[in-house]
């Protein structure tokens, strides 16, 4: 049962990947532009970088992506969960009030001031703007749990930190894996703002340098390749998912 | 055992929810609360498990102040008794967790719980996929496991099918039955205060206050349901309950 549920998951998957290039392939075909090659003429252009260095650039990347989300995480969860003291979200709530609306990425230039050029100022823009989609999430999951979880563990004498380990800690967990499957997106989005100038590494980087040579397949090849990474990332945490939170799919 | 001394309760938004509650319940008694929805009953179990504290007035277990949760007094709940993100087995054996208790004792005392509760092959399910009635048996046997002398239950069969709750009833007076143990039963149906207390305290709506005490030595088997002195019983209640303008 279980296996087969799998089995047809992967074939979906499959489908619609074939659907995708299918598509690509076909409106390729149709348009005959230089500026969009076929999926085929990309494939080539793709195996042709694995060998000229784009693995390295999708190493690097991946590091950045990782590293800013792992910040994010770090810092966004322990303060959402504990948000769900009313003395804690006092400070809390308005400083997402104030803060999470502003668009972060402007602050680019600040930071690379403060920070350097290198992958540290890199790594900060994106975790902080992954930072807040997860607290806004974990916040509001520790906000939203009702006091009838807690009062039998109150009535069984469980301490603070207990309440935490038995309550808040696993009644939070899937909406801040969700969260964090959502701020891939934004992650990588960001990502390839701060590798398109001042950097000569990662896939961001091989995107502006392909487009300005007007390299059209080595172009693709590197969207593709960062279009990857984000697909790695979210099947990796969907992967999580389903092994902590095995209550929710059972 | 258990006694309230003019409990008040006013929620800091100026809510009020008890008023001048006064009640005491023997060793070995067995006392429902009934009252209309939102009349303070939650509220009142709270307090006397010592997780409320009242605005004024006192709850005395055994002649001491309740100022915290008592070791000997075990609260069980309506829907959320149960974690969801923990198996039935982890769910029962919680209460033992945090009381201390080594792995092998815990496993011990609860695989002979579940046993008993007919529970047993179910540890490892997660409280989802079982019924109601067997999620309540669960939430049962965490109560248990720690062998409470007093048992402090809100609603805890209200979202039951009636065979189901009926079932739960005649398992619940059985423990009593067997146990001797000091009942405390908040429920909003007439029918389950009659059969499963040795007496009724009927409140008013809110803020609740104890509008009549009705006294119902006659209950204790499961076949009092279907006896005429059940009915009147139940025609008292339902009277007074009436009486207090709902």
């Amino acid at each position: 049962m279980q296996g087969s549920k799998a089995e047809l998951r992967w074939w979906s998957y499959l489908i619609t990947a074939v659907a995708i290039f299918g598509l690509w392939h076909l409106v390729a075909v149709i348009l005959d532009s230089i500026a969009l090659p076929t999926p085929v003429t990309v494939f080539f252009a793709f195996i042709a970088g694995l060998k000229d260095g784009l693995i390295s650039h999708l190493l690097i990347s991946t590091l950045r992506i990782v590293y800013g989300i792992a910040l994010a995480f770090s810092l966004a969860v322990p303060i959402g969960l504990v948000s769900h003291e009313t003395r804690v979200d006092k400070f809390v709530a308005p400083l997402i009030y104030m803060l999470y609306p502003i668009p972060h990425i402007v602050l680019l230039p600040v930071i690379i001031l403060l920070f350097g050029i290198g992958d540290l100022s890199k790594i900060i823009l994106i975790a902080m703007i992954v930072f807040f989609q997860i607290l806004v999430t974990t916040r509001d999951a520790s906000r939203n749990i009702s006091g009838n979880y807690i009062y039998p563990l109150l009535s069984l004498g469980a301490s603070k930190r207990e309440i935490y380990k038995h309550v808040i800690l696993p009644a939070c967990i899937p909406k801040i894996l969700t969260a964090m499957r959502i701020s891939v997106g934004t992650a990588i989005a960001v990502l390839f703002f701060v590798e398109s100038f001042a950097t000569y590494r990662g896939l961001g980087y091989l995107i502006m340098d392909a487009w300005s040579r007007a390299n059209y397949p080595d172009l693709y090849a590197a969207m593709v390749t960062m279009a990857l990474l984000g697909f790695g990332i979210y099947v990796l945490l969907d992967r999580v998912e389903r092994k902590v939170c095995r209550w929710v799919y059972v | 055992m258990i006694e309230a001394k003019s409990l008040t309760k006013t929620y800091p938004d100026g809510t009020g929810a008890l008023h001048d509650v006064t009640f005491d319940i023997r060793d070995g008694e067995s006392c429902s609360v009934i009252g209309p929805s939102g009349c303070g009953k939650t509220t009142l179990l709270l307090i006397c498990s010592g997780i409320l504290r009242p605005t004024e007035g006192r709850v005395v277990i055994k002649g001491t102040d309740v100022t915290a949760p008592s070791k000997e007094l075990a609260l069980i709940f309506q829907d959320y008794g149960l974690f969801p993100w923990k198996t039935v087995y982890e769910n029962a054996s919680l209460g033992l967790e945090l009381r201390g208790f080594g792995k092998r004792e815990r496993k011990r005392i609860v695989s002979s719980l579940l046993k008993d509760l007919g529970l047993q092959g179910f540890e490892k399910y997660y409280p989802k996929q079982l019924s109601g009635g067997m999620q309540q048996r669960v939430a049962f046997a965490r109560a248990l496991a720690l062998n409470p002398k007093i048992m402090l239950m809100d609603e805890p069969l209200s979202s039951l099918d009636a065979l189901t709750r009926e079932n739960l009833q005649n398992f619940l007076l059985q423990l009593w039955r067997q146990k001797r143990m000091t009942m405390l039963l908040v429920t909003h149906s007439i029918e389950e205060a009659v059969f499963l207390g040795s007496k009724v305290i009927v409140l008013s709506p809110r803020p609740g206050t104890v509008i009549k005490t009705v006294d119902n030595p006659q209950m204790g088997d499961s076949d009092y349901r279907t006896k005429e002195v059940f009915f009147d019983k139940c025609r008292e209640v339902r009277q007074s309950l009436d009486g207090g303008a709902i």
